[in-house]
């Protein structure tokens, strides 16, 4: 285990590091402009970060191995969210439903 | 009321949709704030520094990966190294969000980067998806930001109090209502087959890289997906080109 004075230096780094990610991009906004690609690359950043995080949790939800299953309430809820969504554009509805089918399912397969 | 001016009605129902607009993933957030507390300090971390890093670093996965990695014994320089892959795809939120900041001052735009989580960014792309800026946008931001950032420490601190006996409740599910609100956010901004085409390739290969320690698997499904999207668009562009001639 780690002095104290070590894990204050760990959580220090730690924070610094996440600030050094997540700030100069908006300390430096005045000066940068992209490129048209970077532009055009950054339009893409929600629809494949947002699923990327995503996914894994749908189709493993204990993290290892998959469950491509009906009795998977992760996956049925959210291909039923998924309709809903695409459908409406709606995202109250989507999340209603698809907690609603998620909890249902978790109730009723066990 | 009497005495509150228009732009303060204004400024007081953006707070409250961002924070409505977030609250689903607060709910999702609270056990893994809970279990973090009590994981932390039962692993030897004093009270003290269990809040500091929720309060400090305030990443969820980097803190929890912190926990394991001091349980092993790790160098400090190897928590910090996994810090670092771990949330790069923040600076990818940043440079997507950023034409919406930039009209702010330094204070402001601090703040807004600090408290930038993957949940605030889902919430403020599809606020300036749908409605573009206005003149006070950012506190719909900064509510969104407070909402994910107190829940997070307060309930850091009852899982320091109330200990590991509720550690159950991680297997409860509730993680799914970020899921499902990511669902809702993403399914309207596939407006056309690049983006279909780079979702599917994100989702796919961050499956299959699942294994991969830090998250990497999140940051290569991501970037082959945008590359991907962004090559199916250039060729579509270059034939409808070729066809105008």
């Amino acid at each position: 285990m780690m002095s104290e004075f070590e894990i204050a230096l760990m959580i220090g780094g730690m924070a610094l590091i996440n600030l050094a990610i997540r700030w100069p991009v908006y300390l430096f906004a005045d000066h940068v402009r992209f490129p048209p690609l970077i532009d055009r690359a950054l339009t893409f950043v929600p629809v494949t970060v947002l699923t990327a995080i995503i996914v894994p949790m749908i189709l493993m939800p204990g993290g290892a191995e998959f469950e491509i299953d009906w009795r998977n309430p992760y996956l049925v809820a959210s291909i039923v969210a998924a309709v809903i969504s695409w459908r409406w554009h709606k995202l109250m509805p989507t999340i209603v439903i698809g907690m609603a089918v998620f909890v249902l399912m978790r109730w009723w397969v066990g | 009321m009497a005495g509150i001016t228009q732009a303060e009605a204004d400024i007081g129902r953006e707070i409250m949709r961002g924070l409505i607009a977030t609250l689903p993933m607060m709910i999702s957030a609270f056990p893994f704030g809970l279990i973090f507390g009590a994981l932390a300090t039962s692993h030897g971390l004093t009270p003290l520094a269990t809040m500091s890093m929720s309060l400090f670093v305030f990443s969820g996965s980097a803190q929890f990966i912190a926990i394991i990695l001091l349980g092993t014994g790790s160098a400090i320089g190897v928590i910090w190294l996994a810090t670092l892959i771990l949330n790069l795809r923040h600076l990818l939120y940043a440079a997507t969000l950023v034409d919406h900041v930039r009209h702010l001052n330094q204070v402001w735009r601090f703040g807004l980067a600090a408290w930038l989580t993957d949940e605030t960014f889902a919430v403020m792309e599809r606020r300036y998806r749908l409605e573009g800026g206005s003149a006070n946008a950012h506190w719909y931001y900064t509510a969104s930001c407070l909402g994910m950032y107190l829940n997070w420490a307060f309930w850091t601190y009852i899982g320091i109090v109330v200990g590991t006996r509720f550690e159950d409740i991680g297997a409860w599910g509730l993680e799914f209502a970020m899921v499902v609100t990511f669902i809702g956010i993403v399914m309207p901004a596939l407006r056309s087959r690049p983006y279909w085409l780079a979702a599917i390739t994100a989702g796919t290969i961050a499956t299959l890289a699942n294994a991969l320690p830090y998250k990497l698997g999140l940051m290569l499904g991501a970037l082959a997906g945008i590359a991907v999207g962004l090559a199916l668009q250039e060729w579509q562009r270059r034939r409808r080109l070729a066809g105008a001639e």
